[in-house]
């Protein structure tokens, strides 16, 4: 939480904090806020009641998952033939799913390690929500190819395990590869949210009035006192995880793309898979953070610690890692017209005129076109107009994976084998109901945890720093305030 | 600023202050960071060394104000990163090699398989990276939560400071000076004294056991 020390002029009553000028620090809490006020605003949805409208949202998304449970089932008492994928697309929508909800998993440790170690100082009011969504996505990942290899009380085969066939994985596969990444990144992602929770917890702690929430929270934030000594060890850990997942989640979505790159498969077998991977899943990312955030912050009144200033931040970053995406898909096309290979050529001609069409051009439209409108400034400095722009990409990250999934297989090398991808009923309800897994947990998630990370918000307020204040206490009760040794800064 | 409210006695036996039970240390309560950092070096210069400041966030230069040393944890970390570094490459190689005899009363599912797969190396390092990278990852990533929590002694589910209403705002707006009653230079009253007037302080509690 080595934070950025913000000046010493920094107004905190502005309430439009989206000013361009750059010889001013725009403040990052807006309102008037003090700690008091930091606390009570996110301290409020886990200590209220919750409102008839959570009940339900948790009830319609929390029935949507028992459904995907019972899909699950009938799955496995069946068999795969429920779904729409055979020979020779073998993967079909469990995959589609699996990497749209990896992808979508990343911008949450994006947010927390990457922007961390950037000194990004904005990061502090999202970077909470994002973690969250980034493992509930995870989570809905996890499960896909999971069920997908068919035999799912087999999935031990997955690990190194010493078993009665006496065999083990086979560490040079992609996608023995990806169960390490997946993983590593799912437990990794899970212990970075709850420590940087942990003093967050505490606060719930201390807030709590019923019984029954001192006890959760007490059980929860593991006896926390926000002792200077902790701090200490606890910036450490934090930083050290922040440097950790950094490569991690840059590893994962690469990883992801060999499970692509490293099959014979034109269309799938370039070197621009990991990259062009990392950004899309940093642009659907961050496509989802802002569509659970807009609404968010105004239903649990938080616009004056996730301001504006935060959500045109999210739209700029998704606007950037877009274009990487247009140029990736434009650099694909060029690569298969100048690799003069046949194949190759023939998928990236049939891609926009073949068989699945129309995936291709929602994808161009939803990913290319669609948020381009960000470039205007008056349509980023509105909520409707950021909100169309993520929806798009929400849209089109799911058919950018379905495009690259159905192509390439359905029209591999011999006409032979081409066949037809139809996805059935159970397909598309699966994926609907895989939102409703995600959305439980997220309304879970902001009715029982502190939803923004206080203490680091409050290390990016003005008030945080000794001697930088300018606020009453310092100049009028306490002359002796600056007769203190002077500290140095940013130690 | 808080007046001294109760008189200190030349004579009075600190237990006369304090509850029945023993005292496990005393409480300053301030309200912003420029103070807090203030009483902290006040009280060091005075010469207490078991004390600890509580706050909602981090301070910057609270360290140097209660005398913290760096903590040893990046070491830890970097030695476990190296432990998970060599794990996975024994557990790939191993696995995929065989390299090792095993003693005879090792079952037969713990041995290594050599796996011949489209005629790549037995040991092909290069394709082992992902996951001897990861692994070392895992073991890093959870070495520096697991450790900084043990180090902190956390979990700790009984602390005698947890008890005062005041020091529950220690997680909200309000800064904390508590010296240890084991500290070889505490007095109750004097203690008391000295953290009564340094400047911003709020008010002064005595914690029982």
């Amino acid at each position: 939480m080595a934070a950025i020390h913000p000046g010493t002029e920094i107004p905190s009553v502005e309430t439009d904090n989206t000013l361009d000028d750059p010889s001013r620090r725009a403040p990052l809490v807006t309102g008037g806020l003090d700690f008091g006020g930091v606390t009570d605003a996110v301290a409020k949805s886990a200590t209220s009641k919750p409102t008839l409208l959570w009940w339900v949202l948790f009830i319609v998304t929390s029935g949507m998952a028992l459904m995907f449970f019972a899909m699950i089932g009938y799955l496995v008492v069946t068999g795969v033939g429920i779904w729409g994928n055979n020979q020779p697309v073998a993967w079909g929508f469990p995959i589609v799913n699996f990497v749209f909800w990896v992808g979508i998993g990343h911008a949450g440790t994006l947010i927390s390690a990457i922007l961390f170690l950037f000194r990004q100082n904005w990061r502090t009011s999202i970077n909470r929500f994002a973690e969250a969504m980034t493992i509930f996505a995870v989570v809905c990942a996890g499960i896909f190819p999971g069920i997908h290899v068919g035999r799912p009380w087999l999935a031990y085969w997955l690990f190194p395990v010493p078993n009665q066939m006496a065999m083990w994985p086979q560490f040079r596969s992609p996608l023995l590869w990806d169960v390490f990444a997946v993983g590593t990144y799912a437990s990794v992602s899970l212990l970075f949210w709850y420590t940087g929770m942990v003093p967050d917890i505490a606060t719930l702690r201390d807030k709590a009035t019923s019984r029954i929430g001192q006890i959760f929270y007490g059980f929860l934030s593991l006896g926390w006192t926000g002792s200077a000594r902790h701090w200490h060890r606890f910036e450490r850990a934090y930083i050290l995880l922040a440097a950790l997942c950094t490569p991690l989640v840059l590893s994962v979505h690469s990883v992801v793309s060999f499970d692509f790159a490293v099959a014979q498969m034109p269309g799938w077998h370039t070197t621009v898979f990991p990259p062009y991977f990392v950004a899309g899943a940093i642009y659907g990312g961050f496509a989802m953070v802002l569509t659970l955030a807009i609404p968010c912050r105004v239903w649990l009144g938080l616009e004056h610690i996730i301001t504006m200033r935060h959500i045109i931040n999210c739209a700029k970053v998704m606007l950037g890692t877009g274009m990487i995406v247009c140029y990736a898909y434009s650099l694909e096309f060029f690569t298969a017209w100048y690799s003069g290979h046949h194949f190759e050529q023939f998928v990236f001609r049939g891609r926009p005129l073949g068989n699945h069409y129309i995936g291709f051009w929602s994808m161009v439209f939803c990913n290319c076109i669609g948020p381009q409108v960000l470039w205007i400034k008056k349509v980023r400095e509105n909520i409707w107009g950021i909100m169309w722009a993520a929806m798009c990409v929400n849209i089109g990250m799911w058919f950018e994976r379905y495009v690259i999934v159905t192509t390439s297989l359905s029209r591999d090398f011999l006409p032979g084998s081409w066949a037809q991808f139809v996805p059935t009923w159970v397909d598309l309800f699966m994926f609907f109901c895989s939102f409703g897994l995600f959305g439980s947990l997220f309304l879970l998630f902001l009715k029982l945890l502190p939803t923004i990370a206080m203490a680091e918000v409050k290390t990016v307020m003005p008030e945080a720093h000794a001697h930088g204040h300018g606020d009453d206490h310092a100049a009028d009760d306490h002359p002796h305030a600056d007769d203190t040794p002077a500290q140095p800064e940013g130690a | 600023m808080t007046v001294i409210d109760t008189p200190a006695t030349e004579h009075a036996q600190p237990t006369d202050a304090a509850a029945p039970g023993k005292v496990f240390g005393l409480i300053g309560e301030f309200d912003n960071v420029t103070d807090i950092i203030g009483a902290a070096n006040t009280a060091r210069e005075a010469g207490y060394k078991k004390m600890d400041v509580h706050s909602p966030f981090p301070i910057h230069g609270i360290d140097d104000a209660i005398g913290i040393k760096q903590t040893i944890l990046p070491w830890i970390v970097l030695f476990m990163g190296l432990t998970g570094m060599t794990t996975g490459l024994i557990l790939t190689t191993y696995t995929m090699a065989d390299w090792l005899p095993l003693p005879g009363f090792v079952p037969e599912n713990f041995e290594g398989y050599t796996f011949l797969i489209s005629g790549k190396p037995l040991v092909s390092l290069a394709g082992f990276i992902p996951v001897i990278f990861e692994l070392t990852i895992m073991f890093s990533a959870y070495t520096a939560v697991f450790a900084m929590f043990l180090l902190n002694k956390l979990p700790l589910m009984s602390n005698p400071l947890l008890k005062s209403e005041r020091f529950r705002r220690a997680t909200d707006d309000r800064f904390f000076l508590a010296i240890d009653a084991r500290d070889g230079s505490f007095d109750v009253h004097k203690t008391a004294e000295l953290v009564r007037a340094m400047p911003g302080c709020r008010a002064v509690e005595l914690i029982d056991e």
